[in-house]
This record gives C-alpha cells, structure tokens and sequence, in this order.
C-alpha cells in the first residue's frame, strides 16, 4: 500500500505543501487526486463535492491539473503543440491554432511565463519546459495545481519566478499543490505543509510555526545536513584538462564558446549557471557524446579529444546525467540491468564479451544497500521505483568501479534530505581519495558547499571565477545572470 | 510471495498471446456464421489433422522455415529497426548459395557448411545495405528495404534465365538453377512415426540459431548493447554504446539470418531454386516476430501455431469452408496480440509499482514489529 490513512485538505487561494522521504508517497497521492489510479478506500472532495476520479480527463473536467515529476512533453513538437495536445482548440473540424496562440500568450502574459509558442521544446532548457508543463495546465482550465517536485532543478531565480507565478494563480483563487524537498522554499512559498511518512499524513504545520530542522525531523526524523567541505583535498595533479572547448552546432549557433578549465585529483570544480547556458552541451562533449568543433580535452596525461564516450568511461569517467529518465535508466528493465547499463563493459557486469549477470546481481544488491535505495527486491522494474530512488541507484551505480572523474549534473536532484547528506558524504570520501569532480548543480548551497572552487557559466562563455568559502549564494545568484560586480 | 510474483509474470506473458488467438476464434466463427458455416465443423476438422503423421511433418517443416525468417525479423525489432526486406534477403541468398551449390564440387559436410556461408552472407549484405543507407544517409530502413525486396525481385528474375544461373529442368517447364548433388544436401529425418515423409535435416539448425539468438541477446555485451539502444537511444548513447554502428551490425546480422530463410527447403527437399521456390516467407516473419514477441522459446510456439494454421487449412476445402478463414484468423491474431501486449505491458509497469509500493510497507511494518 503505497497510501494509507490520508487527511489533506486544500484550501482555495493557497499554496498547500507536501513533504516528505523518498518513497513516502507523495507521487502516489498526486496521482490518486489526478485519476490516475482508483483509491481502495477513501473520497475525494472538490469544492466539497465528492469526486469518483477515474482517469486524468476526468480530474482535468473537475479542473485538477498535475505537473509531473517527470517532463511529459513531446521533443519534437513545438511549444504550441505541446499545449494544446489532447485538448485541440476547433473551429468546425479544422484545428484552430491562432486562437490557441492567442490564450496562450495571455495566460503566459498573466503570469508571467514567458512562453515562444513556436519553439521546439526539445531547445528548451528545464526551466522553460517546467513553465510550459504548467501554461499546458492551465490552458485545460486548471482550478486545482498540482506541483511534483518543479523546483528540482530550477536555480534561485527561476525558482522566484516560478513563486511569482504561483503567487499571481493564488491571488485568483486557484489551489495550488506543492511538493518539495527543498525545504527553504517551502517555508518560503506555503501557506500550510503536509508532512507524509511512509504513505501516510503524519502532521499539517504552518510555516511560521517550524523551522526546517523541525520540518527534516518530522519528515525522516534525521537532522538537516549542510553541504560543508571540510579540509581541502586537492593535489596538484590535473586529471582534466579542458583547452579552448568549443562546440557550434548544425546552424551555425555558437553552443560553448572557448572553455578552457582544470580539474585536479581530489577538486570538485562547480559550474554555476542558469539552466541552459551551456552546461549540458558542456557536459555531453565531455562524455563524448557530442563532437566538439575545436580544442582539446585530457584525462590526466592523454589526449581524449577523439575518444568515444565507452572510451571514456573505461577510462576511469563517471556520468550522472541531468535527465535521469532520458540518459540514466532504462525504466522498463530490471534494477540489475539498470546496474549495468554504461558500465557493462567492464567487471562485475562482464568478463570478456560475455555479460556477467551473477555478479551484477550481486553489486546491485550492494548499491541498493550502501546507498539505501529503497526497494523490495533487485529484479523489480526502474519505472517502480520512487524518483528519488532512482536517482540513489543512479549515483550509486556512477560511483562504482572507483572513477577517477566524475561528471555530476544535479547529483541529488529529486532526493530527500537524509539522502542528500549521505551523497554528500560519499562524494567527500570519494574526493579524498583523489576523485575530481565537475559539478553542476542548480541547488546553489550544494555547489558553494561541495566546491573547492566555483567558475560561472554565461551564454556558453566561462565568465567568472568565485571562491565558495567567500562567495554568497545572492553573489552568486546575480553572476549567473550575468550582472556586473558580482564574485 | 516472490513464488507466487514469478507466477503472475509468467501468466501475464501469456495472457496477451491466449486472449489474442481466443478473440481471433471469435471473430473467425463471426464470419462463418455470417457466411452459412458452421464454425464447430471448421474448427474440429482442422484439429483432426494434427493427428495425422503427414500433417505433422509438414507443420514442423513450415515452422522451421518460419521460425528462421522470424528471428531475423526479432532481431531487427529488439532495437526498434524493422526489417520489411528479410523476403527479398531470402530469396536473393537462396538463389545465389543454390547456384553455388550447384555448381561446386566439395566432399558432403563442407559442401552444406559452405552453402549455408554463402546463403548468409547474401543475406547479411543486401540487409546491410538498408543499415549503410540508414546510418549514411538516413533513409528509413522500412523504406529502403521495402525497395530492395523490389530489386532483389529483379535481380533473380534476371540471373535466374537459361545462359546465366538457371537450367531448364528436363520434362517440365519450370527453369531453375543446377540441382545440388548429393554431397551438399541434408538428409531428412524421420522423426515422425507413420509416414514416409521427412523432417526438414535443418531443423537442427533452427534450434541452434534460436539458442545461438537467446545467447546473443542475453548473454552477451553486444547483446545488451543491441537491447539498449531498442529500449532508450539517448539512454544507450550516454551509456557508451555506438548506436550508428549498432544500427549497421544489427542489420547485418538480421540479413545473415534472413538468408537461413531458404535452406531448408533447399538443401532439405527442391535442391535447386526454381521458378517455384516459396515466396512471401519474409512477411510471415513479420508477423509470427511479432506473435512471439521476439523471444525464443515465444517464436517457437508462433511458429508452430502458424504452420498448424497454414497446413490445415487444405481440410476445410473438404467440408465445404474457405479456406480463407484461416487467413482471418491469422489476420486478427497478429492485430490483436500488438494489442493485447501494449495494454499488457502498461498493466505489467503499474502492477509492478504497485506490489513495490505493498512489500516495501510491509517490509517497514515488519521491522517496526521487531523493534
Ligand atoms: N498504485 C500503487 N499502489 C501501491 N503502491 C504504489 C502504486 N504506484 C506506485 N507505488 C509505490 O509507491 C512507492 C512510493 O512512490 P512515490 O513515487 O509516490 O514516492 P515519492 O514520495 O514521490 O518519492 P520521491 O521523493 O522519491 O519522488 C513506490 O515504491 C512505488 O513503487
Ligand atoms: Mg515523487
């Protein structure tokens, strides 16, 4: 039972939080309310009248709307489509897409969203998909939000502008579900707070009656970790070296511009940045998955510029993609295959061309351990997993085989508290013993307090250095955006 | 309780495949009521022939055939490449390795080795021009080899005239290439009590071929590659696999299949290809791949039902029923089971989730206990 024993009610013009471990059940209880599936037991009430939900149109009719914690969207289709997909706005037969354009440029307009109705999505960064993902909410009317996790991987300003929307939707009546683990904003943005344990609401607070020491302890009765790195571990080796990056892509659009930056054994090297200026194509051509138009990149001594991303992580790199879902799993395989997938070349997954299962089976069973992924059994579907435990057997499975590089995008995006200070933790050891480290990450106290150093990423351009043991998240905030005087 | 899970899995891949084929009886009786048959009298006629020994050798002959064309098929489709041109792969390769078998003279077993190596690498090559065309340029491999299925058609019509690869046989008017003497051909078995008719030798090399495919995929990294990138492209790039050059094996490796399609008919009972050599083998892979879901042991059995439906079909004409019925039912099975899996496979992700969602509680309910 992933849900048992829910009290929850949502006032009208609130923004209502829900919190709680990996695998509580927030998701679960989301889709329940959004008709995804049928609760064994209990009602749901909407404006007092109970609601039989059994399928998301049926949730949209009521006006519920569910932004999930996985994008939905269609990459190849273009903002506008993405829209009105599912609720095709008619004229006769013929579809009616001047109209659509119009309500959506002034939904966008009210709340401040920010949509390019003509955009691929596919060129959108997380940011711009999240607003997208809630103009398609409310295009279909929406009088109820629900929000999954939106902020995970939204920097500080994004996550304002986010707040600023839901502030303007609030002020009009909408109510607004909102689950996070980041508890900050919670505090910050909620008018009441569901704590929910092991499926169950276990208590209703208002912000200003809890801090978010009080609120981690209600969630998982564990303390708030901070991100501190203690002593400083970097050796004098380099283990990556980046010259004069560049990439340009089909169109001409310049994508890195002259990167040039060095890691060494034992440093974690942040990248601050608003999403979409560069880090993931920087990220991919590090793998190689991307093929760089100029410059050179070295591990250690050699030359991997015209290495293939298997080359690569033979060679000792490690990859925690942004996308989870995308790059990192295959959600219809079993967890062990999971174990294996980017590492199956080399021990415990193989030997020689032949795949090893008997000792993938077993080092999966180490990592769901070690790194307390949460689950029944190694044999069950990734799909069944809660995301944030996911994304545990994610670093768990980019940590093994001792890498000597280890590439991080958002490493614990999606994982609650306790588990985040577990990651962290690793990742310090790991760097201790000589792991250098390019971390990206839009949860800013995660990168200041993981950092040995910290450069700034604008439009494509390394723009700034800071020193994360001066430097302020609203420093750095502002250099992101590129304004002058900052770090 | 992770018994009683296993069971539940094993029903739940059957169930597509059952509800497919019931609902296929269903729709079939529909049409025969409709057109004044009598479904019972159809359907007990057709089971009747699978008593006789004669049938039974000539089901398991078509299933070997069939088994062979459909795993080439499923390896295309274990990594979303469909492969519409195993027809014309078989045919080309066929008519080339008898030619060449025809002409050779070699001692018994490297002569039927030889042959099969000639058969396979025509297949591989004109599927690996598809793979090429694909990674190159781009173009649908389900365009490309629907194309080289027409030219593969050409180019056996040409090479298969007098003066060039063919003969003409004596005291008949069919053309064919010269008969393959007795060195290079594969003795039949007489498996099947009753008749004298004779197991197609090569079905041995069927059951090796769906060993050596259920190796290939689950054992082996090329495999996990292969089913990787069929799973989730972006996933596999970032894993380190070589998706383009992925694309250009799988092809490869579909084709050397496909050309495996003929040699049993060949070696084992017309030893020459001739003007009426079995055509369309190559879509009846298509769909028993898909009937079988691409697995070993599940193409075996579509295999078999499909040869069953196929060879019984002739007894209907006796009691007055077309026996097109029968083509129907195959029609609808393969409808229906695509179907029948998707709902399946979405049913299968949710009841999954659900039963972590149970242990994992009860799990934690159990240690609270304890404590
Ligand atoms: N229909 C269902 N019935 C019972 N359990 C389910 C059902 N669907 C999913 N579950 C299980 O419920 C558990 C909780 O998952 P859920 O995704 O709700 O967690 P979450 O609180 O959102 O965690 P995260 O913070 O990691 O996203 C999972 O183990 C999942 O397998
Ligand atoms: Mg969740």
């Amino acid at each position: 039972m992933a849900n048992s024993d829910v009290n929850l009610v949502v006032q009208r013009g609130t923004v209502h939080a829900i919190v709680g471990e990996n695998g509580a059940g927030k998701s679960t209880l989301m889709k329940t309310l959004y008709g995804m599936h049928r609760p064994d037991s209990g009602t749901v009430r909407i404006d007092g009248k109970a609601a039989v939900l059994t399928s998301p149109s049926d949730a949209i009719e009521r006006g519920v709307g569910m932004v999930h914690q996985h994008f939905q969207l269609a990459d190849n289709l273009t903002v506008l489509e993405n829209v009105v997909l599912g609720s095709e706005p008619r004229k006769g037969v013929r579809l009616d897409f001047p109209e659509a354009r119009r309500r959506i440029l002034e939904i966008s307009d009210r709340y401040g969203l920010d949509a390019r109705p003509d955009v691929l999505v596919e060129e959108l960064g997380v940011g711009e998909r999240q607003r997208v993902e809630i103009l398609k909410v409310l295009y279909r009317g929406a009088r109820t939000l629900i929000l999954d996790e939106p902020t995970a991987v939204l920097v500080p300003q994004e996550v304002d502008e986010l707040f600023d929307a839901l502030r303007e939707l609030k002020s009009e009546g909408l109510a607004i579900i909102f689950i996070s683990h980041k508890l900050d904003e919670v505090l910050k943005v909620a008018d009441e707070i569901t704590v929910i344990r092991r499926g169950s609401t276990v208590a209703t607070v208002l912000p200003g009656e809890v801090t978010s020491r009080e609120l981690a302890e209600l969630m998982v009765g564990s303390e708030l970790p901070t991100a501190e790195t203690r002593e400083s571990t970097v050796t004098d080796v380099a283990e990556l070296t980046v010259s004069d990056l560049s990439l340009v892509d089909r169109t001409g659009r310049t994508l890195l511009d002259d990167v040039s930056f060095t890691i060494h054994r034992g440093e974690v090297l942040g990248i601050a940045g608003v999403e979409g200026n560069g880090q993931a194509e920087l990220v991919e051509s590090l793998m190689g998955m991307r093929h760089v138009s100029a410059g050179t990149v070295r591990l250690g001594e050699i030359d991997v510029t015209d290495w293939s991303t298997r080359r690569r992580r033979e060679g000792g790199m490690a990859y925690i993609a942004e996308d989870r879902i995308r790059h990192g799993l295959l959600l219809e395989s079993p967890l062990w295959e999971n174990r294996m997938l980017g590492h199956q070349t080399v021990p415990p997954n193989s030997k020689g061309a032949l795949l090893d299962i008997r000792g993938a089976k077993r080092d999966t069973e180490r990592i769901v351990t070690d790194y307390d992924v949460r689950t029944p059994s190694i044999d069950v579907l990734a799909s069944a997993l809660s995301g944030g435990n996911q994304q545990k057997l994610i670093v768990g499975r980019e940590m093994s085989g001792d890498p000597t590089m280890l590439i991080a995008s958002h490493p614990t995006r999606g994982v609650d508290v306790g588990a985040q200070a577990a990651i962290w933790d690793l990742l310090r050891d790991a760097r201790a013993k000589g792991l250098a480290v390019l971390l990206i990450s839009a949860d800013l106290d995660e990168l200041i307090g993981l950092s040995d150093s910290i450069k700034v990423i604008l439009r494509g351009r390394l723009v700034a250095d800071a020193d994360p043991a001066t430097v302020t998240p609203e420093q750095l905030g502002s250099a992101m955006t590129g304004a002058e005087g900052a770090a | 309780m992770s018994g009683r899970f296993d069971l539940r899995r094993i029903a739940l891949a059957v169930a597509a495949p059952v509800l497919a084929i019931l609902f296929a009886m269903l729709v079939t009786s529909v049409v025969l009521i409709v057109s004044g048959n009598d479904p019972i009298v159809a359907y007990v006629t057709m089971f009747e022939q699978l008593g006789k020994p004669r049938i039974q050798v000539n089901i398991l002959n078509s299933a070997t055939t069939y088994y062979l064309s459909a795993v080439a098929v499923a390896v295309g489709f274990r990594m979303n490449l469909f492969n519409i041109g195993v027809d014309g792969q078989y045919r080309l390769a066929a008519m080339l390795a008898a030619a060449f078998a025809g002409t050779v003279t070699l001692p018994p077993v490297l002569h039927v080795g030889l042959t099969i190596v000639v058969a396979m690498m025509v297949g591989a090559f004109w599927a690996g021009i598809a793979g090429i065309l694909r990674t190159t340029r781009g173009v649908s491999e389900v365009i490309s080899t629907i194309m080289l299925n027409f030219i593969a058609t050409g180019v056996v019509a040409y090479l298969l005239t007098p003066g060039r690869l063919a003969v003409t046989t004596q005291g008949s008017n069919n053309i064919g290439t010269a008969p393959i003497p007795p060195s290079g051909q594969v003795p039949g078995l007489s498996i099947i009590p009753g008749t004298t008719n004779l197991v197609f030798g090569l079905i041995i090399l069927a059951i090796v071929i769906g060993i050596a495919y259920w190796f290939l995929m689950g054992r082996t990294r090329f495999g996990f590659d292969l089913r990787a990138a069929g799973a989730s492209e972006p996933a596999a790039v970032a894993s380190g696999v070589d998706v383009k050059r992925m694309i250009v094996y799988a092809m490869l490796l579909s084709g050397a299949v496909a050309g495996l399609v003929g040699m049993p008919q060949l070696l084992g009972s017309s030893y020459s290809y001739g003007l009426d050599f079995p055509t369309g083998l190559g879509f009846t892979g298509i769909a028993i791949a898909l009937l079988g879901r691409n697995s070993p042991v599940g193409i075996a059995f579509a295999a078999l039902l499909w040869s069953f439906l196929d060879n019984s079909s002739n007894s209907l004409e006796f009691e007055g029923v077309p026996k097109q019925a029968v083509l129907i039912m195959q029609g609808v099975i393969v409808l229906s089971v695509v179907i029948a899996y998707e709902i399946v496979r979405r049913y299968r992700i949710r009841i999954v989730a659900r039963d972590v969602g149970r242990r994992l509680a009860a799990a934690t309910s159990d240690k609270e206990v304890v404590a």
